[in-house]
């Protein structure tokens, strides 16, 4: 076959296998240092093990290595299915893969040892800044050179989707590492003060709601109709909550700056604005499910529907409590306490990771000449221990989140704190431990995972695809 | 022009566009073509899905 004439699903295979190793290591990671707020001895008394080294090692290994080879493998999985094309430049796409590894693997190396810009979600030092810039403007040449050479008139909503997530990281991880390198391992940032915060702000909200959430909305608007077997459920919602969600989300950064020296205004703008959110995160979400009208009786029988309407019930859920905790008075008792904790992962467990491992049995059969997964059962106690890991999960932070802020704030009468902070630590404990075992629970369905893809793809020989004529 | 006006104006600029958007995804000359949009997912499928039997296309 010619080359043109079939899919380059060989990058596509090796950006979803790198997706279920790094889920597993940057979960279990996880699992590690929230055991380690149990009990602190787990640190061995060795740097590289402390637990401050170890929770942006599983950040970037959850968000970028995880999240971010699973949106490599399905937009170039997508585009070229879309644009009934193969994807443009084979030697840039391989390039972006092993770019992409040797960031992750430097990541893996780097911050045990404490080389750090000491900026959340962006620690990464600037060497590895360039090699990330480099890779991401090579990813925006495939994806874009693939949709520039498409044979259909239309450009379908999940690439708008996947375009803006490209897009956008790139602008927000290049203006927020702007630095003045010192030496190899250490620069400064150009900004200073409460600008360096708001930069750092702007860079880490537009990273939930650009690279969490337009790339898995991509993914959504892909592989929920595809598993429904349905069309998108209102097409012009698509079109509607897109503008409006990319438009919106770039101004709620501030609200992760309530009551510092940021300006009054530029606090009341941020809450504003991510409560107008609100809207186009909903639009997104009963546009998702509700493509499933005409086929609810599948969520009976098929465990990778349940993982994505699932996972967009989290993404509704998320997007409500969201907003909610980004009013002033709301974040007054929310922020620094283990709520936040608690929604970040309802949304990076129960949204994201779930969408990206439905979307992945969905496309692994596919992918590797089968008709379907090796273990349909295997599938459903994987959905199982997805669901009950992440509402463990939530539900412990809600209750120690919640009152450790109403405990840090409750004052006697005569004006002193009613509780010392070891007091809050003490009431904590027992849900760190839910927490813990939520985690447990949850990276266990990714070694179900891994024993059912290993036994699907074990000893097949993937075929060429063949690029389908438009219709 | 004082800069006030002009953010005032750039603000109005953008939600009258965003009302434009809302206008044009909704008009009825969108409709066939957002139709078949809405397929784009299902057109190109080698297999059938997994765990179900093949649903009839109408293409």
């Amino acid at each position: 076959m010619d080359s043109q004439s079939s899919y380059n699903d060989k990058v596509v295979r090796q950006f979803t296998i790198m997706t279920i190793v790094w889920g597993v290591v940057g979960m279990l990671v996880g699992v590690i240092i929230a055991a380690q707020l149990i009990w602190p001895a787990l640190n061995f008394d060795l740097p590289f093990l402390t637990y401050g080294r170890l929770r942006p090692l599983h950040t970037n290994a959850v968000i970028f290595a995880f999240g971010g080879s699973g949106l490599f493998a399905t937009a170039y999985y997508v585009v070229q299915r879309t644009c009934h094309v193969r994807l443009a430049f084979d030697k840039l796409a391989a390039f972006t893969f092993w770019g992409w590894q040797l960031v992750i693997v430097l990541a893996v190396i780097t911050l045990p040892l404490g080389i750090t810009q000491s900026k959340e979600y962006a620690e990464l030092e600037w060497p590895i800044d360039l090699l990330i810039a480099v890779v991401w403007i090579g990813y925006a040449i495939v994806f874009l050179g693939t949709i520039a050479k498409r044979r259909v008139k239309h450009i379908y909503v999940a690439n708008w989707f996947y375009a803006a997530f490209i897009l956008t990281v790139a602008v927000l991880h290049i203006f927020n590492n702007l630095v003045i390198p010192v030496t190899l391992t250490k620069s400064y940032p150009i900004y200073s003060g409460i600008v360096d915060g708001m930069m750092q702000w702007w860079y880490g909200h537009n990273a939930v709601g650009f690279f969490l959430t337009a790339g898995f909305l991509g993914m959504m608007y892909y592989y929920v109709p595809k598993q429904a077997g349905r069309p998108v459920y209102s097409y012009r919602l698509s079109v509607v909550h897109f503008w409006a969600l990319i438009a919106i989300y770039m101004w709620a950064g501030p609200h992760h700056l309530h009551y510092t020296s940021l300006p009054n205004w530029a606090q009341s703008i941020g809450m504003v604005f991510s409560l107008i959110l609100f809207a186009p995160s909903w639009g997104g979400m009963i546009n998702g499910i509700m493509t499933l009208s005409g086929a609810w009786h599948k969520l009976r029988t098929d465990p990778i529907l349940k993982f994505m309407i699932v996972s967009l019930s989290f993404y509704g859920m998320s997007t409500f409590e969201g907003p909610m905790m980004s009013i002033k008075t709301v974040n007054a008792l929310s922020h620094y306490t283990d709520w936040t904790i608690g929604h970040v992962h309802s949304g990076a467990l129960g949204w994201v990771a779930m969408m990206t491992i439905g979307a992945l049995y969905n496309m692994i059969p596919r992918l590797f000449n089968k008709e379907s997964m090796y273990s349909t059962k295997l599938i459903d106690v994987h959905f199982w221990t997805s669901t009950i890991g992440v509402v463990l999960y939530a539900v412990s932070m809600w209750i120690s989140g919640i009152t450790q802020g109403l405990m840090w704030r409750a004052l006697n009468d005569d004006g002193t704190l009613t509780y010392s902070f070891i007091e809050s630590l003490k009431f904590t404990y027992p849900y760190y431990g839910i927490r813990l075992l939520g985690g447990l629970v949850f990276f266990s369905g990714m070694l179900v995972m891994v024993y059912n893809v290993w036994k699907t793809v074990a000893a097949t020989k993937p075929q060429p695809v063949p690029v389908i004529q438009p219709a | 022009m004082d800069i006030g006006i002009f953010r005032g104006l750039i603000t109005a600029t953008l939600f009258l566009l965003f009302i434009g958007i809302w206008a044009w995804s909704w008009s009825r000359k969108r409709k066939d073509d957002f139709q078949r949009a809405a397929n784009v997912p299902l057109e190109d499928d080698s297999k059938p899905p997994p765990h179900e039997p093949k649903e009839e296309q109408s293409q």
